[in-house]
């Protein structure tokens, strides 16, 4: 009686069972702090190399003919990204100054802007793009994956890429004036 | 008693699998596309407006939002429907051009309700568990007590004797 009740431990669950339920909860909050983590960061930061991602393109806004474009083609020139909306108001403040810009740079070859249409719809993206005159290539940002990459925290904001491809400034919220574009374009043309 | 044991883990896994498999098939419902009039009202705007929510104002449905943005997004479902389009169809376009995150509910329901509902499951058990076995000793230790008890009896020569030395010297 004695021999058979110490010979006979009780039996739980099995330790491989246990192993997985262990892997499983630990995974998860894994998941969860990841998105904790991911939420508490700020945009990309400057110093950064920007990988690839494409862009399509509104027609009439396409970029030397091609209706969307890859960032990594763009390697070589300074890389210009403005996200934006027709339902912002803060964007209407520096649209004039960013087509200023542009203007100011499109014949060197040497500088391209990108304007990302954010959450927006296309025929009210059309009505401000012709509202402000704005001729410089521009795309809807499809299931935002683009701003999510770029951890946007709302628009407008403004990334300033260089020729190889690293972030070198950000600009959250509207320009108030050209110079503040070309004090950031001027020393990555250097 | 060994038996027993075993049946009663086993009972309490069934339960877990008995569980899970429910909540799956509970979220294994389609909804039904509804044809649409050529003039669609606010109302039924609304009626898939509010299974939307516009990525800039969150946790706001698009339904009874305020913004621009989202009056926008109420226009494009009032001419898809006036297009004849289906609230699949029309979700789905949101979808292509949003992300997914502007559905109310997610479009892989089963992954996005079994995983927490399976982890609350295993958490749960894990913690009934542990109380049980904080709250009163395993069988193994009840076991080796009663085995010490009855065992008594039968002592070692040595410690009999030791015992009765000591009991003289008292």
């Amino acid at each position: 009686m004695t021999e058979s009740t110490i010979s006979a431990p009780r039996r739980g669950v099995p330790i491989w069972v246990q192993i997985i339920i262990w892997v499983f909860l630990v995974g998860l909050l894994a998941i969860v702090a990841m998105g904790l983590n991911r939420a508490q960061q700020g945009t990309v930061q400057p110093g950064q190399v920007i990988e690839n991602f494409t862009l399509p393109l509104y027609s009439s806004y396409e970029l030397d003919g091609k209706s969307e474009i890859n960032i990594q083609e763009l390697r070589g020139k300074v890389v210009v990204i403005n996200f934006w909306a027709s339902w912002c108001k803060p964007c209407e403040q520096e649209a004039a100054e960013l087509q200023a810009a542009w203007k100011e740079y499109e014949a060197t070859g040497q500088v391209v802007f990108l304007g990302v249409d954010y959450v927006d719809t296309e025929p009210e993206a059309r009505v401000y793009l012709k509202k402000f005159g704005i001729t410089y290539a521009n795309g809807p940002d499809l299931a935002t994956r683009i701003s999510q990459y770029f951890r946007i925290k709302g628009v407008p904001e403004t990334y300033f890429i260089d020729q190889n491809g690293v972030l070198q400034y950000v600009q959250v919220g509207p320009f108030t004036s050209i110079d503040q574009i070309r004090a950031q374009i001027d020393p990555l043309l250097k | 008693m060994k038996a027993t044991s075993d049946r009663k883990t086993w009972q309490i896994t069934d339960y877990i699998v008995l569980i899970v498999l429910s909540t799956a098939f509970t979220f294994f419902t389609k909804t039904v596309a509804l044809a649409q009039g050529p003039t669609p009202t606010d109302d039924e705007v609304n009626r898939i407006a509010k299974q939307l929510y516009c990525p800039v104002c969150e946790s706001t449905p698009l339904d009874v939002c305020p913004t621009e943005a989202c009056r926008q997004w109420r226009d494009v479902i009032r001419t898809m429907l006036a297009e004849g389009k289906s609230e699949e169809e029309i979700k789905q376009y949101f979808v292509q051009q949003y992300g997914a995150r502007v559905l109310a509910e997610p479009p892989n329901r089963l992954v996005s309700y079994l995983v927490p509902a399976v982890a609350i499951l295993l958490g749960a058990f894990m913690l009934f568990r542990g109380f049980r076995m904080w709250m009163k000793p395993s069988k193994t230790e009840s076991s080796l007590e009663g085995a010490t008890r009855e065992a008594k009896p039968v002592q070692d020569p040595y410690i009999a004797k030791l015992e009765e030395e000591l009991k003289k010297q008292k």
